[in-house]
């Protein structure tokens, strides 16, 4: 699981986790207390997910947060 | 215009017109410096102001910026610095779109921000700044907020629009609105150290991948705010992109986004799916 930006600060840059059978991406954000609605781009092996996307063994997950100012 | 043409043949040094000489021709043919400009480059002539330009932008790729019309969408962090790099570039055209006036917290990082138009239109300052800066170019202020109503009609015959707007909703409606005209549009967005890009052709949809539902109006900038540098350097990025959009050069950032970390001197780039979007009927 990789974090960046904003996300890094208190928990980490890059971590293996091990969660249960069926944990979706929405699950694991909440495990690492990401504000859902500060989400913004979320890729699983490098192609785009959902947050309802279910997680494999072996996924790369990496969360960015949302970036809107101008 | 035969007079013009032979009035700037004989001012040229070279194959570069000075700005005097354009100056000179203005007053004395009645023409703005616009048409100057454009007379002066359709003959081959490159004003002496681009001539550092050259071994990037030949003189017919300076036409083609000068004839160019680019929309500005947002005239904030981001705005401020694409109004003054496009008009140093050349492009002829600027369509410079806010509703917004000048506040104190802008002076941080708003190039067209001084204590001096506080409290005045940003538009109004994009058009005193280019008038200083480049004169050739033209400057269409519209001091309101892009929607879907005034959309179409803000984005009429522009070959690019530049997304510089603050919330999530207006980016989704401008990407919309470039997708149904088939308008290039170039994405930037910034919040602290952090800021991204990139580039919808037509024909694609970046918005759900960048914003998902596109339910969260704004981003982590509400808490971080923006210091002077990320605009900055967000906003050249774009320039360069829609640079390379108007001259048809190089390689795009479309299907892929940038994500900057200025704070760990990181670059991200990040694929975007060129199929239907995620959660999207197939």
């Amino acid at each position: 699981m990789k974090l960046f930006a904003t996300f890094r600060k208190g928990r980490f840059d890059v971590d293996v986790r091990e969660v249960s059978p069926g944990t979706t991406v929405s699950g694991i954000a909440g495990e690492v207390a990401l504000p859902e609605k500060e989400i913004g781009i979320v890729l699983v092996n490098g192609r785009h997910a959902d947050l309802s996307k279910a997680l494999s063994d072996g996924d790369t997950l990496a969360i960015f947060p949302l970036v809107g100012g101008g | 215009m035969e007079d013009l043409r032979g009035f700037l043949r004989s001012c040229a040094q070279g194959d570069l017109i000075s700005w005097a000489s354009q100056v000179a021709a203005a007053d004395r043919f009645l023409r703005s410096v616009f048409s100057v400009e454009e007379a002066a480059l359709e003959m081959g002539l490159m004003p002496a102001r681009y001539q550092r330009n050259r071994r990037t932008i030949s003189t017919a790729e300076q036409l083609r910026l000068f004839r160019s019309r680019v929309v500005i969408a947002g005239a904030g962090g981001l705005g401020g610095y694409l109004v003054e790099e496009l008009a140093r570039l050349g492009v002829g055209t600027l369509v410079v779109a806010d509703p917004d006036t000048f506040e104190e917290h802008n002076l941080n990082r708003q190039l067209l921000a001084t204590p001096a138009n506080l409290g005045a239109p940003k538009v109004e300052a994009a058009v005193e700044r280019v008038g200083r800066v480049n004169p050739a170019v033209r400057v269409i202020p519209l001091q309101c907020a892009f929607s879907r109503e005034n959309g179409a009609e803000l984005l009429s015959r522009a070959d690019a629009a530049v997304d510089a707007l603050d919330t999530v909703t207006d980016r989704v409606e401008l990407a919309r609105t470039c997708r149904e005209l088939g308008v290039p549009m170039v994405h930037g967005a910034i919040a602290g150290w952090y800021g991204q890009m990139a580039t919808q052709m037509p024909g694609e949809d970046i918005t759900p991948f960048i914003y998902r539902s596109g339910n969260e109006p704004k981003g982590v900038e509400t808490t971080l705010g923006n210091p002077a540098f990320t605009p900055a350097a967000v906003a050249s990025l774009q320039v360069a992109e829609v640079c390379k959009i108007l001259l048809g050069q190089g390689r795009c950032l479309n299907r892929r986004m940038l994500f900057l970390d200025l704070l760990e001197m990181e670059f991200e780039e990040v694929p975007i799916a060129s199929g239907p979007a995620p959660g999207a009927p197939a």
